[in-house]
């Protein structure tokens, strides 16, 4: 941490987005991770994707677990609503929070020991129950606030910072987020904003369940050069499957590529993704191809990354649930309890 | 880009925007930061021994440092950096312990001084303390020059100004006053050394319009009437008084008029009010004095009845911009504005003047009769004679003199060692980290957000009343403490190791203003438009690395750079860390060493 402010100076030439606020006022405390670390980019990523999508602040809701990690929803966004949870149980609160007011955008922040290990049976049900929400995972394969001991996303292989191999196989949550019907599913890279940053515009924007699985370098204990999750390890290592491009609905799409370069993917709202050809031939709409692609990539040391699949066509539980328009905690006394008559009728339905 | 060479004394001195606009180079946040410890003594030796008079300057300076300041980037107003100079000033004790020691047994060399201004005394503070012998010629008979003459004492007390030329003359200057020269042949027939010419611009420009002539007791030009006022050869005036021009003259004018009997006194100018030439802080001054200020009035003829000066005529004018961009006054039409007046000051100009030098002496002079000089050496075409201050390139500031001062007592000591004297002795710098723990920093980084501290007045009853009471009182003690705190420190650079670097972003994203860049490297123009925030301040350089391990580098916009430190309190592997960079020019101890 540092003992200053960050000063409020800013670039007299920042310019404000269309609520009038400009990327500064999107920010939160100032960090007390590690100098370097890259849950520190991924804060950095969300305020910038916030401030260019115009977000207002109090129509967020940020919840996290416990961590390095659950940290982080500190320091964006400190006019949004916030929850910091127990360990691992931060896709209870969503869900709660997401049941109670589903106007809202939520942003759940874990790590890997939040959601691999103490939190993955709860990791599991949310994706399993569809909760209309961005899920990012800082994973950078160690207990770093425990001083350094090997995770459950840890590569088979790879190597604490006291020189302990982990003798397991990772547990990969993007896969394993795909494989539970997940509807939006990318990777990323901490240390890349270019492609983190529109990915988390589309998973904000993506109606349903959309998770990232952000490689996010722990740079006190696991940074060496015999870490699958340090920072050069993932610079050479890290092949983009897809370039993303985010065109919020507002606005008019300008930038045209060459036939055959491009795809696009319309979300709900009117909201372009647009996808690049990396020479992968790769396109996110299969789950078995998605997989493949993952696996064959890991094969060979390499990280995935990219939006890596991505379905439209499921419901998200409000939809499921079939329930009423408007949000649940906005309805009166006399919706919620439509007295002893109401009951009646309801009662004679099952005789 | 070619990866930045900090090597060069030139690119960190760069970043240090008031040390760099200042002629004479003063360690600006140097001394700023030993005023906030209180330290004003060693403040004021920093700079003293740059500019010699910050008394005087930290009350008169013309201040090229403060429009320069990037805290007037980053914020509405700069650090006040004239008046912190003056609490240096006004707060020291005793330095005479301090002040170097002039050798009792002289080196033989003897150089003369023709005038007593800035820019002579300088040389005569550098070379004294060489062994020099010095002897000063001045016309007056007291020393300061301008500063004495042209300074009213509402704005430079007599003590401030006695007490800092006074560290120079006790030093053993030959003074010769109430001389004045009349023949260059027989100075340098007094076999000198070297002869240093500081006479200044002592002409002031008469406006010669009809009924000039008759009305001529009446019309004074500026720089005189100023000075006769200063050596009380004047101590009135009449009771409407109008003011010619919009230089700072005419500003010291109209308000020491106001002083000496002038009740309705205002001051007129050709073109437009925002073109006026004085210092903004000088007419705002002028106008707290209740001075209007009348602006697009063309003189046209002085008007006298019974052989007295009773008006002027002035045609009123407005401003067009032609389609070449070129700026003209074109007439209203309206009827002309005459406006009465018992007297009248012409401040429109002044120009030096050399009728005392022969013209078959080796002393060129080009065709506006402005002698032919190296501008580094400041040496004439006679290798003995060097000029300085106004008498060298035309009316400037104190402190531009005081520059001069100091490069001309480099070459006349080099001259006499018989050394080259276009070969230029280097700066003195440093270059040294300033990290004392993980997030803490021998400088303090944590800048205050307040806006610029305005320096109290004396109650304008008591100073209109008496021509010798300073207007300004100075900070006190707190609010130069609160001044100091709004200066960036920019002398602290962000120093930046590539082979360091892992590429974290971590600096990127604690910057509060977006001076720092990862990217492909490309030219200048291209690299400028895609950073992160663009940098369109071309003065203003990029700072960059060369290639790091992902094949991009780090670009660093120098611009807006705040200085906090944050980007290196975050760095994980010290590839970022602050270093201060203190920089002073040569001067003439310093040359000849090798």
């Amino acid at each position: 941490m540092s003992y200053i402010n960050k000063p409020k100076f800013k670039h007299p030439k920042m310019q404000a987005n269309d609520i009038g606020l400009t990327r500064r006022d999107y920010e939160g405390t100032l960090t007390t991770l590690c100098g370097g670390c890259g849950h520190d980019s991924i804060s950095a990523a969300i305020i910038q994707a916030a401030a260019d999508m115009s977000l207002e602040p109090h129509r967020v809701a940020k919840i996290s677990g416990i961590g390095c990690s659950s940290k982080i929803p500190s320091y964006f966004l400190n006019k949004a609503h916030g929850f910091n949870s127990v360990h691992g149980r931060m896709p209870s609160v969503a869900t709660g929070a997401n049941i109670a007011n589903k106007e809202l955008y939520y942003i759940g922040i874990s790590g890997d020991g939040d959601s691999a290990s103490i939190g993955l049976g709860q990791f599991c049900h949310i994706v399993r129950r569809r909760i209309n929400m961005l899920y990012i995972v800082a994973n950078n394969g160690t207990y770093g606030l425990t001083k350094g001991q090997l995770s459950a996303t840890a590569d088979l292989g790879s190597k604490t910072k006291s020189g302990e191999e982990s003798q397991f196989d990772n547990i990969d949550m993007a896969t394993l987020a795909i494989e539970l019907g997940a509807s939006f599913v990318a990777r990323s890279f901490s240390g890349d904003k270019k492609q983190l940053i529109p990915l988390i515009q589309a998973g904000l924007t993506h109606k349903g369940f959309a998770f990232i699985d952000v490689v996010s370098p722990c740079v006190t204990f696991n940074n060496t050069d015999f870490s699958t999750h340090g920072y050069k390890n993932t610079w050479e290592n890290h092949i983009a499957l897809n370039g993303v491009d985010f065109v919020p609905m507002r606005e008019e799409i300008t930038t045209s590529y060459a036939p055959g370069k491009e795809k696009e993917i319309t979300l709900h709202d009117g909201s372009v993704v647009h996808l690049h050809k990396t020479g992968n031939n790769y396109y996110p709409t299969d789950k078995e191809n998605a997989l493949h692609h993952i696996n064959e990539h890991k094969k060979q040391g390499k990280i995935a990354t990219g939006l890596l699949y991505i379905n439209q066509s499921t419901s998200d539980l409000h939809e499921l649930q079939e329930t009423v328009d408007k949000p649940l905690n906005s309805l009166g006394n006399q919706e919620l309890c439509p007295g002893s008559e109401a009951l009646n009728d309801i009662n004679n339905t099952f005789r | 880009m070619k990866p930045t060479d900090i090597s060069d004394p030139n690119y960190f001195h760069k970043v240090v925007d008031c040390q760099w606009a200042c002629p004479a180079h003063t360690p600006v946040p140097e001394y700023i930061r030993l005023i906030a410890e209180k330290r004003y003594t060693d403040a004021y030796m920093i700079n003293w021994h740059s500019n010699v008079f910050p008394g005087i300057l930290g009350r008169t300076c013309d201040r090229p440092c403060e429009p320069a300041c990037r805290r007037g980037r980053v914020e509405e107003e700069p650090v006040a950096i004239c008046r912190l100079k003056r609490v240096a000033a006004d707060y020291k004790s005793d330095i005479a312990d301090r002040l170097p020691q002039v050798p009792t047994e002289k080196n033989g060399r003897h150089i003369a001084l023709i005038g007593g201004g800035p820019a002579s005394l300088t040389v005569a503070r550098d070379l004294m303390p060489l062994g020099y012998e010095i002897t000063l010629f001045e016309k007056d008979k007291l020393t300061g020059g301008a500063m004495r003459t042209q300074i009213p004492r509402f704005r430079l007390p007599g003590e401030v100004l006695d007490e800092e030329l006074n560290y120079i003359l006790q030093m053993g200057v030959n003074c010769r006053f109430g001389e004045e020269i009349t023949s260059m042949r027989a100075i340098l027939d007094e076999g000198y050394d070297a002869i240093f010419v500081g006479t200044g611009a002592p002409l002031g420009k008469w406006l010669d319009l009809p009924g000039h002539e008759e009305a001529r007791d009446n019309i004074h030009t500026g720089i005189e009437w100023l000075a006769s006022v200063a050596f009380e050869h004047i101590s009135s005036i009449g009771k409407n008084v109008l003011v010619l021009g919009g230089g700072n003259t005419a500003m010291d004018c109209c308000r020491t008029s106001k002083r000496i009997g002038g009740e309705q006194v205002s001051v007129v100018v050709r073109s437009g009010f925002d073109e006026m030439k004085a210092s903004p802080w000088e007419i705002e001054d002028a106008m707290n004095e209740d001075i209007p200020i009348l602006n697009f009035h063309v003189p046209k003829r002085y008007i006298t009845k019974n052989g007295k000066l009773v008006a002027m005529e002035f045609e009123k004018v407005r401003k067009e911009v032609d389609a070449d961009g070129k700026r003209r006054l074109v007439p209203t039409g309206e009827e002309p504005a005459t406006l009465a007046c018992d007297d009248v000051l012409c401040a429109i100009g002044q120009e030096n003047s050399f009728p005392w030098i022969e013209r078959d002496l080796g002393i060129e002079f080009d065709q506006w009769e402005v002698p032919i000089l190296n501008k580094s050496t400041f040496q004439s075409t006679h290798e003995k004679v060097f000029f300085g201050g106004d008498a060298a390139l035309g009316p400037d500031n104190i402190i531009t003199a005081v520059a001069h001062g100091h490069d001309a007592a480099i070459s006349i000591h080099m001259l006499c060692e018989k050394q080259d004297i276009s070969t230029r002795p280097n700066p003195i710098t440093n270059l040294s980290s300033q990290k004392m723990g993980i997030h803490q920093w021998s400088y303090d980084n944590d800048i205050s957000a307040d806006l610029r501290f305005a320096v109290p007045h004396a109650d304008k009853k008591k100073t209109l009343n008496d021509i010798n009471i300073e207007v300004e009182l100075g900070f006190d003690e707190q609010l130069a403490f609160n001044e100091t705190m709004r200066c960036l420190n920019c002398d602290v650079q962000t120093v930046f190791t590539d082979k360091l670097c892992i590429e974290c972003d971590a600096c990127v994203d604690i910057c509060p203003t977006d001076c720092i860049s990862f990217t492909q490297n490309q030219n200048e123009p291209d690299l400028r438009r895609n950073l992160l925030a663009p940098a369109d301040n071309e003065e203003q350089d990029l700072y960059v690395s060369d290639k790091l391990l992902t094949g991009r580098i780090m670009a660093k916009n120098e611009d807006l750079c705040l200085h906090c430190g944050l980007c290196a309190e975050r760095c994980p592997t010290n590839a970022w860390d602050m270093h201060k960079y203190l920089f002073n020019t040569a001067k003439a101890e310093n040359a000849c060493q090798s």
